[in-house]
């Protein structure tokens, strides 16, 4: 059935080490084409009708993709107008070493059956596996076996035409002499009937620039010349940060450095961009500098034009004259880049210029601007949209890119949003038909074998308890009395586990993308929506499968016992927090729910009591909802959320759920259960806090979590109510992140969740929408029997790549929501002024920054402008206070100021601040009118109660 | 390893070219030295084993050691130097070496007619000259075809085999050194094909229970590959020997 052939292959691990390897070539490998008569079929989406449009060709044709190709043209690629492709096996492997993202990108295209892509194993086929010759280099072999394909394909097929797509002009040449058609992309792409778009997507090469221009940058060194010079510790590797108010400033990250490295300056930065592993060279002692703290924008309009930028260099070096003796931080130059981390940037056209260059502006202003070729600059005018680098030409004073796609009208719901999950890396696609292909086909039945393997719980009364609108239900409740004087309480979350099986699309996707996120009015989810939405939620009323955790309680809340099984469960009624607060306090009302609520309540409030005598923190941070227009999607208004005890009820119980799992899994499994950690922050962290307590008369003890609730507690002020919840926001602002762990990477003292004060936590609550839940699920299911392991499930290495991938995910999730409140909250106050309540949040020396509770919003009330002192206010540092005539302003007072929003940088839209109250001479302004005032004060009535922000099963949902 | 790598890719080929259900190459040879009374050398993909065995002979060294109602069988395990990628000395006798003699014991005693020889030893030496994954089925299936060469009665051939799950679904057959490195858990079977009966199992690492069965069942088959390619081997060799001392016309 098959011939061998091993061959050697040389690897470097350390030492030469000599790697033998087998290499079967096989006969019965298919050619791809249904018309074959020899080979043996197997599934291809190759077809004869669908046709290429190139008019190069008068023919319809196959085309057999170079590697160079895929690689720096996948933008081109992606566009449905080429079909009909050959994937080499060959090509394929060299994708996948070079770089992953195309890599999946390929296989996305691949997978997708209406693109007529087909992979050929050229490597294992025996008429067109060739043995590397001695000496060749595997580029030249790996071209060598591409045009040998190419002829196979000619040969095996007479009457079928293949045509050669590659930008290497040395295997274009030898595939001419072959016989073999082959073009480059640009000329295959001019010669498409349709689409200008596409001309504008093509990689743009550095050959087609003019030899004479003039450098603008010194050159790179090469890889060698850098690895001998990092080797000889005359040069540093590290990690470029650009700076974002100084485009000629930057820092690098050098690893074992105290401090990071200063570069300044054309010369210095070197067309390093933000990200990029560069090689740094360190200056003489004598020549180190310290940080401009100057803004400077980029104001540059041309490529060439490089003027303004030594006008700025020479502020640079001006400035650097007077550093500060105590801020001067090692400086030196980037002399090379090791690794470039180029990304796809989304951002506007610059400028109103006409003609094929045009300027390009990122969103995020760490990025430098980028010229780009388009025909269409008419059009991308009016639009956000995206821009990949491609080079950065020693003469050229911005990088060059490519348009890659349009996002959408600037300024626009759905753009914006789209901005959002880019800049946060939120993978945001439609899901994959391989992906949907995992799914369980409609009508989705309850068999007699799943109630076998099932505890039946459809008789049992329960119910969920969500946000309004809430469609993604992952948990339900149950109370009831059993005997003994006992209560049998069960906490209920959707299986999603048994839906999602290991090492499919489906489950492969939902760990790419770890969360679901949830921007102003749109949900990015983590699994289909015919999952979270429907087979998953536990809806009220339908049959769901349930993952259960039932405890027996005394009426103490003390836990007698504690079980966990799979079941089936019908939900009574999916009820929102406001609807169960109702319920309860409803005295009339005497129903099986009304009652297991009541009892859950009682429960909850013990429970509380208990976890914040134990030290939990109670944490606050303004969370802000904002109301939509249904219809035309626009912010109505934006208000603090309203919170009911009934939250609180349902977090108890998610908390309590959570720990018993936590301690179940890591029972069974001591090395590899996923579990959650909150560090304890050090104490240096506690340093604003601290400041901010004794300036206002408070002890705040942080040694430890106990104490920290202790003081926050004791913090307190008649004249001033607000003043607690500002503490408790400073104190939030101390915490650092929690995070996912696999156990056996940590020490047992290591485990301890420091917000919630247990000594061991995780996820299990909310699987629909958090990929470490799913885990834990599973891990909890072979603990109890009812489903089996996977390698990867036990291997500690991997759980540590998975946490860092969540880890990752949930902080942009994180991100990427504040951002999307940020952008509704600007939408909402466009065109509006208004005088707003705020407080002091710190003292700066040329600002105020001011809080402001009813939006959850933190801005600076400059007290200068930019690079003067104020003459009206006296700074004080070591009190924190501004001093104006007979006023002085404290940390935390109360204010009122007027807010309006400055649109000047369409990207980059800020509020302006103006004092209102108190009133200062020659600083302050006059209220507004009264008619508009009225409107505020209603307002202002909306419940402020705080949002607890302690960690919860659920406490980030769709509003 | 790098971890990008799949041990089955989308078309259903294996890193080298295999399917999942397909034995590596196995090249085997009887008889190939003259001193010992039995020897084989096999070759499965590229872990190639030397195995030669002498006996059975009287009980040396300690006499007690010998047994009234079976022949006691000895065997010695080792690896060249020179055998992996990086040059190690490897003492005799240390416990990795240790192990699979036992192992290998294991397996031999299930197949020899022992009781037919009381108060004698048959010795069984087995030397990896490469290794390249599968290093224990290859030793067994080199002794089989040594004790088969040395004349000693078996009441059947004993053969082994890796096998392996990929994807976590497919089962996968004869696990290459570079598909263990990968990962994955590794079942080493060895068996009496014929019967049908297990002889040892080992697994690698954890492994659930309900994937078991199917991964068991593809190792059994290999292992009855491995005896249609072996017992192959057996014929055409007792026909050269014939055919050279002319009790068997060659064709
Ligand atoms: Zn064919």
């Amino acid at each position: 059935m098959f011939t061998t052939k091993s061959f050697i292959k040389k690897n470097k691990i350390g030492n030469y080490l000599k790697h033998v390897r087998e290499h079967y070539i096989r006969d019965d490998i298919f050619c791809g084409f249904s018309c074959c008569e020899t080979c043996s079929l197997v599934e291809s989406s190759l077809t004869e009708e669908y046709v290429n449009k190139c008019s190069l060709f008068k023919f319809n044709h196959y085309l057999i993709l170079d590697t160079n190709i895929i690689l720096e043209q996948m933008d081109v690629l992606e566009e449905p107008i080429i079909g009909n492709c050959i994937i080499l096996h060959t090509v394929l492997k060299e994708v996948k070493h070079r770089s992953l993202p195309i890599y999946k990108r390929l296989m996305s295209i691949v997978d997708n059956p209406s693109r007529h892509f087909y992979i050929f194993t050229n490597d294992h086929h025996k008429d067109t596996f060739m043995p590397q010759k001695d000496g060749e280099l595997i580029n030249d072999y790996n071209d060598r076996l591409i045009r040998k394909a190419c002829s196979w394909y000619m040969d095996h097929l007479p009457n079928k035409k293949f045509v050669l797509l590659t930008d290497d002009r040395a295997n274009k040449n030898l595939a001419k002499e072959d016989e073999i058609p082959a073009v480059t992309t640009t000329e295959y792409v001019k010669h498409l009937d349709e689409q200008v778009a596409l001309g504008d997507k093509l990689k743009k090469k550095d050959s087609e620039v003019q030899k004479d221009a003039k450098s603008i940058f010194p050159p790179h060194l090469s890889t060698s010349a850098m690895l001998i010079g990092i080797k000889e510790g005359k040069l540093y590797q590290g990690t470029f940060r650009a700076s974002r108010d100084n485009f000629l400033e930057g820092f690098v990250n050098v690893e074992g450095f105290e401090d990071n490295v200063l570069v300044q300056g054309r010369k210095g930065l070197n067309r390093a961009v933000d990200g990029d592993v560069v090689a740094v060279q360190m200056f003489d002692k004598t020549e180190w500098v310290s940080p401009s703290e100057i803004v400077l924008e980029d104001e540059g309009v041309s490529e060439e034009n490089i003027k303004d930028i030594q006008k700025n260099e020479n502020e640079l070096k001006k400035n650097a004259k007077n550093s500060k003796k105590d801020e001067i931080r090692p400086t030196g130059c980037v002399v090379g880049i090791i690794r470039r981390k180029w990304r796809q940037y989304c951002g506007i056209l610059q400028g109103n210029s006409d003609g094929l260059y045009q300027i390009f502006v990122p969103a995020d202003s760490s990025i430098p601007k980028i010229r780009i070729e388009t025909r269409q600059a008419e059009f991308l005018r009016s639009q956000k949209f995206i821009v990949t680098i491609d080079s950065w030409p020693q003469h050229s004073r911005y990088p060059h890119g490519h348009f890659v796609r349009a996002l959408g009208k600037i300024g626009q719901q759905s753009t914006e949003n789209e901005v959002v999950l880019l800049e946060h890396d939120v993978p945001h696609s439609q899901f994959s038909e391989e992906v949907l292909s995992c799914l369980p086909k409609l009508p989705w039945l309850i068999t007699d074998d799943d109630v076998k393997k099932r505890v039946d719980l459809r008789g049992i009364d329960i119910c969920s308890v969500d946000p309004p609108g809430c469609t993604d239900i992952d948990d339900a409740l149950h109370c009831r009395p059993i005997e003994g004087d006992r209560l049998e309480v069960g906490v209920h979350i959707a299986d999603v586990s048994h839906f999602i099986r290991p090492g499919t699309a489906l489950d492969l996707e939902a760990a790419s993308r770890a969360t679901t996120v949830y921007l102003i009015n749109k949900r990015i989810d983590m699994v289909p929506e015919l999952l979270s939405s429907n087979l998953c939620s536990l809806r009220g009323g339908e049959e769901r499968f349930a993952f259960s955790c039932i405890w027996e309680m005394d009426k103490e809340a003390n836990i007698i016992n504690t079980r966990f099984h799979k079941s089936i469960i019908k939900s009574k009624k999916a009820m929102t927090y406001e609807e169960a607060q109702i319920t309860i306090d409803d005295k009339s009302k005497n129903d099986s729910i009304a009652q297991s609520l009541r009892n859950l309540n009682m429960l909850a409030k013990i429970l509380k009591k208990g976890r914040l005598q134990k030290g939990a923190l109670v944490l606050a941070s303004p969370e802000v909802k904002i109301r939509m227009d249904s219809e035309t999607m626009e912010p109505l208004d934006v208000e603090i959320k309203k919170m009911f005890e009934t939250n609180s009820m349902v977090e108890e119980f998610m908390l309590l759920a959570n720990i018993s799992v936590a301690q179940k899994i890591l029972e069974d499994f001591p090395d590899c259960a996923m579990l959650r950690r909150h560090p304890t922050p050090p104490s240096t962290n506690f340093d604003p806090l601290v400041k901010a307590g004794k300036h206002l008369g408070f002890d705040m003890k942080i040694d430890s979590g106990k104490n920290l609730a202790q003081s926050l507690d004791d913090a307190t002020c008649e004249t001033n109510p607000y003043l607690n919840t500002m503490l408790r926001i400073l104190a939030t602002r101390c915490m650092l992140q929690a995070v996912y762990f696999p156990s056996g990477a940590m020490q047992k003292d290591e485990y301890f969740h420091y917000g919630l004060a247990v000594p061991l936590y995780t996820h299990f609550t909310s699987p629909i929408r958090r990929y470490a839940d799913i885990i834990v699920h599973r891990l909890l299911a072979v603990t109890c029997g009812a489903d089996s392991t996977y390698p990867n499930l036990l291997n500690k290495q991997k759980t540590v790549e998975l946490c860092q991938n969540l880890n990752y995910r949930n902080r942009m999730a994180q991100y990427a929501g504040r951002a999307s409140v940020a952008f509704n909250t600007h939408l909402f106050f466009k065109g509006k002024v208004q005088d707003e309540e705020g407080y002091v949040l710190y003292v700066r020396k040329n600002a105020l920054q001011i809080l402001i509770p009813k939006y959850g919003l933190e801005c600076n009330l400059f007290l200068a402008t930019k690079g003067e002192t104020s003459n009206i206010f006296e700074y004080d540092e070591d009190n924190q206070t501004q001093k104006a005539g007979n006023l002085i302003i404290h940390s935390f007072d109360r204010v009122v100021v007027r807010m309006s929003l400055d649109s000047k940088n369409i990207q980059h839209e800020k509020f302006t601040l103006q004092l209102v109250e108190p009133f200062i001479e020659g600083f302050s302004v006059q209220p507004l009118g009264q008619t508009e005032m009225e409107v505020d004060t209603n307002e202002a009535k909306t419940d402020k109660k705080r949002k607890s922000t302690s960690e919860k099963g659920n406490n980030k949902r769709k509003s | 390893m790098s971890r990008n790598k799949e041990l089955l890719s989308k078309i259903g080929l294996r890193l080298d070219g295999r399917r999942a259900n397909e034995l590596r190459r196995i090249r085997c040879k009887l008889g190939v030295f003259t001193e010992p009374d039995g020897s084989a050398y096999i070759e499965q993909g590229l872990t190639k084993v030397l195995a030669a065995v002498y006996g059975p002979h009287q009980v040396r060294g300690q006499r007690s050691k010998a047994q009234h109602d079976g022949a006691l069988v000895n065997c010695q395990f080792s690896m060249a130097v020179f055998s992996t990628g990086e040059r190690k000395r490897r003492p005799r006798g240390d416990r990795k070496s240790t192990e699979l003699s036992m192992h290998l014991q294991q397996a031999l005693l299930a197949a020899i007619k022992t009781e037919l020889y009381p108060w004698s030893q048959i010795d069984v030496y087995v030397e990896v000259l490469h290794a390249d994954g599968g290093i224990y089925p290859a030793c067994v299936n080199a002794a089989t075809l040594a004790l088969i060469d040395a004349g000693i009665p078996l009441k059947e051939y004993v053969c082994a085999c890796t096998a392996s799950l990929a994807n976590n679904d497919v089962p996968m057959l004869d696990i290459s050194h570079q598909e263990e490195a990968i990962g994955g858990p590794t079942l080493t079977v060895a068996a009496l094909p014929m019967s049908g009966k297990i002889v040892l199992m080992e697994m690698s690492q954890r492994f659930h229970l309900d994937h078991l069965p199917k991964v068991l069942e593809k190792a059994l088959q290999g292992c009855k590959d491995v005896k249609n390619i072996l017992d192959e081997a057996v014929r055409l060799h007792v026909q050269d020997v014939g055919s050279s001392t002319g009790w068997v016309i060659k064709n």
